[in-house]
C-alpha cells in the first residue's frame, strides 16, 4: 500500500531536485513519517544519492523517520511562552502522558514534541494537539486536556 | 462596502480560532437566520484584529461596537442586540484594567488609540478569503498604476524615495535591492516573499498572511513588474497551516480575476506565484539558506556576495523581501513616497508591526510609526505590567536581538537606536519581562534556541553556541565559576566574528545585552548561588 501511495504522489512531480522538500512533505503528510523504503525511491526519482535524501530529511525539524503517535502533542517553547511558564507545562504533560519530549508512546497514542513557536504568543503559554491550539495554559489545564476522556484533540494524523 | 444595515466582523485568526471563533461564527449565522434578520445583518469572517488576548473578537459595523472573549453562548444575546432598537451587550465590552470602566467602541480602546495601522489597516476589516472585499477596499489599484502609468524604473524610484527598509530584520533599503535586481543580467528572474517567520515570540507575518493575503500578492506582482521577474514564490513555514490555506485561496482568486497569469490585465506582463512550504529550520529565514532549501539542499547559508539580487534561486537574479515589506508596496504606489515617508524618523521611514507579548497587560499585534518610544508601546498601548509587578526588560528582535532595561524605555524604536543599544529591530517580536523573569535564564533560553538551530557549518557557531549554552546552564544551576562572565564575553566575540550568516553573527546578542544591563544578576547567581527572580534552581550541590 505504501509503495502504491508513493507512486501516486510521485506522479504529480517532474523529478527535479527542487521538488525534494515538497515530496518529503507530501509523503510524510500521507504516511505520518518517512519510511526507510520510500527514501531510495525518492532518491532515484529526484536523481540524487540516497544519502542526500537522508541529509535533507535529517536537517529539517519537520521530518520524522519513525512513525508518530495518533495524537501529536506540541508544547510551544517560544519566548513569550517560556517566560510565562512553558517549562512547567512541558513537565506536567510529560508526567501526565508518561513520555519525554521527542518520544512516542509504545501504543502509538501520543508523540510529544516541543516547537519553536506556534505564533499564538498573545495567548502564551500554548500547546497544540494535532491541529488544535489551546492558549493560556496552566499546568492544571494542561493535565485536564489529557485526563478528560472527551476527545477534542482534533482529527488524528492520517 | 455592503448594503446591509450592519455587519458583524468575526476574527478568524489562529489566536481567536483557538478560543472557539469558528463556532461563534457558525452560531452567528445560525441565529441570524433563525431571527430572520439576514436581509439586514451580515456576518463576515476576517483576519486578525490584533488584540488576540481578548479573543475571540467580534466587531459590529458601522457603530464599531467591540465585543471581547465571545463564546457561542453569547451569540444569542448579540444577535438580539442587532434587531432595530436592540440593546448592546455591555458585559462583553472591553474593560480597562486600570479604571475598570467598560469601553464600547473599537477606537476608544487605549490599545488601538495610539496605533497607526497602515499595513494592518484592512486586517480585521476585510474577508481574507474574498478578493472582492479587497477590491472594494481599493485593492489591485497599485498594480494597474505600476503596469500602465509607470515605468519599472519609476516604480523602483518611488520605492527608493519612500525610504522603505526591509522589515525582515536587517533593514536594508528596499529600493536599492530592487534596483540591483533590475540591473542584474538574466533571462529568468524570481521574486520570493520570505514568510519563514521563525522568531519565537513573533507572529506579525502570520497575521498579515491570514488577514490580508492579497496585499502581499499585489506587492509581489508590483515587484515582479519592476525587476522583470515572471515567477514568484511565497516561502512560508509549514507551521502556519491557516496562512497557507488563505494564501492558496488568494492566489487562485487573483488568477481567476486576471491579476496573475500570462498577459495579466491585458498587458504584456506575465507573472505567477507558487507557495513553497518551509520544513522547519530557523536558519532558512536567511535568504541564501532559504534558496538552498528551495533547491533541494540542506538549508545552509553561503557566502555573500554574490547577493541573491544578482545570483539567487537556480543562479538567477532573485529579489527576496519580507511579508510586511511587500504589503507596504501597494500603499507606496497608491499614495506615493511622500505620504509613506511622513511617518517614521529621519533614517527609518514608515510604520513597524510588533507582536507585543509577555508580561504586559494588553498582548497582541500592534502597528506604530517607527520612532515611537518603548515606553509609549509598553505603557500606553500595552497597558503596563499586570499584577502590580515591576518592569524589568523588553526583548526585541528574537534570538538575534537583546534585552533592554528600564533606563532605555524613552529610546525611540528605530533601526539605528536599537542597534546602538545592542539589540535589533528584527522581524518584530517584542517580549516584555517583569521582576519575576530571570535574565540569566532568558539568555540561557535563547542560546538553547540558537544552538539547536545552528546549521552547523561554521564551527564557531556550532560549538560556540553550545559552549555558551552550557556555561549559562551551569550558572542557572548554581555551578557558575568566577571567570564564567569573561569566558562568555570571549566566546561571544569568537562566535560573532567567526560565523558566516546572521544567525551566528547575532547569536551572542542576548548574552551581551543581559551582561551589559543586568550583570548583577549573573554575579548573584555565580557568587551567591542565588537567583534574584526565583526562577533558577540554584543550590550549592547544583542539583
Amino acid at each position: 500500500m505504501e509503495v502504491e501511495l508513493l507512486e501516486d504522489i510521485l506522479a504529480f512531480y517532474k523529478g527535479d531536485r527542487g521538488e525534494l522538500v515538497p515530496i518529503l512533505q507530501e509523503v510524510q503528510n500521507n504516511l505520518g513519517y518517512l519510511p526507510e523504503k520510500a527514501m531510495l525511491n525518492i532518491a532515484k526519482f529526484v536523481g540524487v544519492p540516497e544519502s542526500h535524501v537522508y541529509a535533507v530529511a535529517s536537517f529539517y525539524e519537520q521530518f520524522r523517520l519513525l512513525p508518530l503517535g495518533r495524537k501529536r502533542v506540541a508544547v510551544c517553547r517560544g519566548t513569550a511562552c517560556h517566560i510565562r511558564g512553558a517549562p512547567q507545562i512541558l513537565n506536567m504533560v510529560e508526567k501526565t502522558i508518561g513520555i519525554k519530549e521527542g518520544q512516542t508512546s509504545d501504543d502509538l497514542e501520543y508523540t510529544l514534541e516541543t516547537v519553536a513557536c506556534i505564533g499564538c504568543c498573545a495567548l502564551a503559554p500554548c500547546i497544540r494537539v494535532n491541529m488544535n491550539v489551546s492558549g493560556e495554559m496552566t499546568p492544571g489545564k494542561a493535565q485536564d486536556i489529557f485526563l478528560s476522556k472527551k476527545d477534542d484533540g482534533g482529527q488524528d494524523v492520517e | 462596502m455592503s448594503n446591509k444595515r450592519c455587519t458583524v466582523l468575526v476574527c478568524q485568526g489562529t489566536g481567536c480560532i483557538s478560543g472557539g471563533a469558528e463556532q461563534v461564527y457558525a452560531q452567528l449565522e445560525n441565529e441570524i437566520q433563525k431571527l430572520g434578520i439576514e436581509e439586514d445583518v451580515q456576518v463576515k469572517c476576517t483576519g486578525c484584529h490584533g488584540f488576540c488576548q481578548q479573543g475571540p473578537l467580534a466587531v459590529i459595523e458601522p457603530v464599531d461596537s467591540f465585543y471581547t472573549k465571545v463564546k457561542s453562548d453569547d451569540v444569542h444575546e448579540i444577535v438580539l442586540s442587532l434587531k432595530p432598537g436592540g440593546k448592546e451587550v455591555d458585559r462583553l465590552f472591553y474593560r480597562d484594567p486600570a479604571s475598570g470602566k467598560s469601553i464600547s467602541r473599537y477606537h476608544d480602546i487605549p490599545f488601538y488609540k495610539q496605533q497607526e495601522r497602515t499595513i494592518l489597516q484592512n486586517c480585521g476589516k476585510i474577508n481574507p478569503e474574498d478578493i472582492h472585499d479587497y477590491l472594494s477596499a481599493g485593492g489591485y489599484q497599485a498594480i494597474r498604476k505600476a503596469l500602465f502609468e509607470m515605468t519599472p524604473e519609476e516604480v523602483i524610484a518611488e520605492v527608493e524615495r519612500s525610504g522603505l527598509r526591509g522589515l525582515g530584520g536587517a533593514g536594508f533599503p528596499t529600493g536599492l535591492k530592487w534596483g540591483t535586481c533590475r540591473r542584474a543580467l538574466g533571462d529568468a528572474k524570481y521574486v520570493i516573499c520570505n514568510a519563514d517567520e521563525g522568531d519565537p515570540g513573533a507572529f506579525q507575518d502570520r497575521s498579515v498572511m491570514e488577514g490580508n493575503p492579497h496585499s502581499i500578492i499585489e506587492g509581489m506582482i508590483c515587484a515582479g513588474c519592476a525587476v522583470g521577474a515572471k515567477k514568484g514564490f511565497v516561502y512560508v513555514r509549514a507551521e502556519y497551516p491557516l496562512a497557507i490555506k488563505r494564501l492558496r485561496i488568494a492566489i487562485e482568486q487573483a488568477k481567476k480575476e486576471g491579476f496573475l497569469g500570462r498577459g495579466l490585465l491585458d498587458s504584456e506582463f506575465d507573472f505567477d506565484i507558487e507557495i513553497f512550504q518551509g520544513a522547519g529550520a530557523f536558519v532558512c529565514g536567511e535568504e541564501t539558506a532559504l534558496i538552498a532549501s528551495m533547491e533541494g539542499w540542506r538549508g545552509m547559508p553561503r557566502m555573500k556576495p554574490p547577493f541573491p539580487a544578482r545570483s539567487g534561486l537556480w543562479g538567477a537574479p532573485t529579489l527576496i523581501n519580507n511579508v510586511k515589506t511587500f504589503a507596504n508596496i501597494p500603499l507606496i504606489i497608491n499614495s506615493g513616497a511622500e505620504w509613506f515617508s511622513m511617518r517614521g524618523t529621519e533614517r527609518s521611514k514608515g510604520t513597524a508591526v510588533f507582536s507585543l507579548t509577555g508580561k504586559v497587560a494588553n498582548c497582541g499585534l500592534i502597528e506604530v510609526p517607527i520612532g515611537i518610544t518603548l515606553r509609549n508601546i509598553i505603557y500606553d498601548i500595552g497597558g503596563g505590567i499586570p499584577g502590580g509587578k515591576a518592569f524589568k526588560a523588553v526583548q526585541t528582535g528574537g534570538p538575534s536581538g537583546g534585552c533592554l532595561p528600564e533606563s532605555l524605555l524613552d529610546m525611540p524604536v528605530d533601526f539605528d537606536s536599537l542597534a546602538l543599544a545592542g539589540s535589533i529591530m528584527g522581524s518584530g517580536g517584542m517580549v516584555v519581562m517583569d521582576e519575576d523573569t530571570c535574565m540569566v535564564d532568558v539568555a540561557r533560553y535563547f542560546l538553547d534556541f540558537t544552538r539547536r538551530e545552528s546549521c552547523g557549518q561554521c564551527i564557531p557557531c556550532r560549538l560556540g553556541t553550545t559552549q555558551m549554552f552550557e556555561i549559562l546552564d551551569d550558572i542557572t544551576r548554581g555551578n557558575g565559576r568566577p571567570d564564567d562572565i569573561d569566558l562568555l564575553l570571549e566566546l561571544s566575540e569568537a562566535v560573532r566574528h567567526g560565523s558566516l550568516c546572521g544567525l551566528g553573527k547575532t547569536a551572542p546578542n542576548p548574552v551581551l545585552t543581559t551582561l551589559r544591563y543586568f550583570r548583577n544578576e549573573y554575579e548573584e547567581h555565580i557568587h551567591e548561588k542565588r537567583c534574584p527572580a526565583g526562577v533558577c534552581m540554584v543550590r550549592e550541590d547544583g542539583e
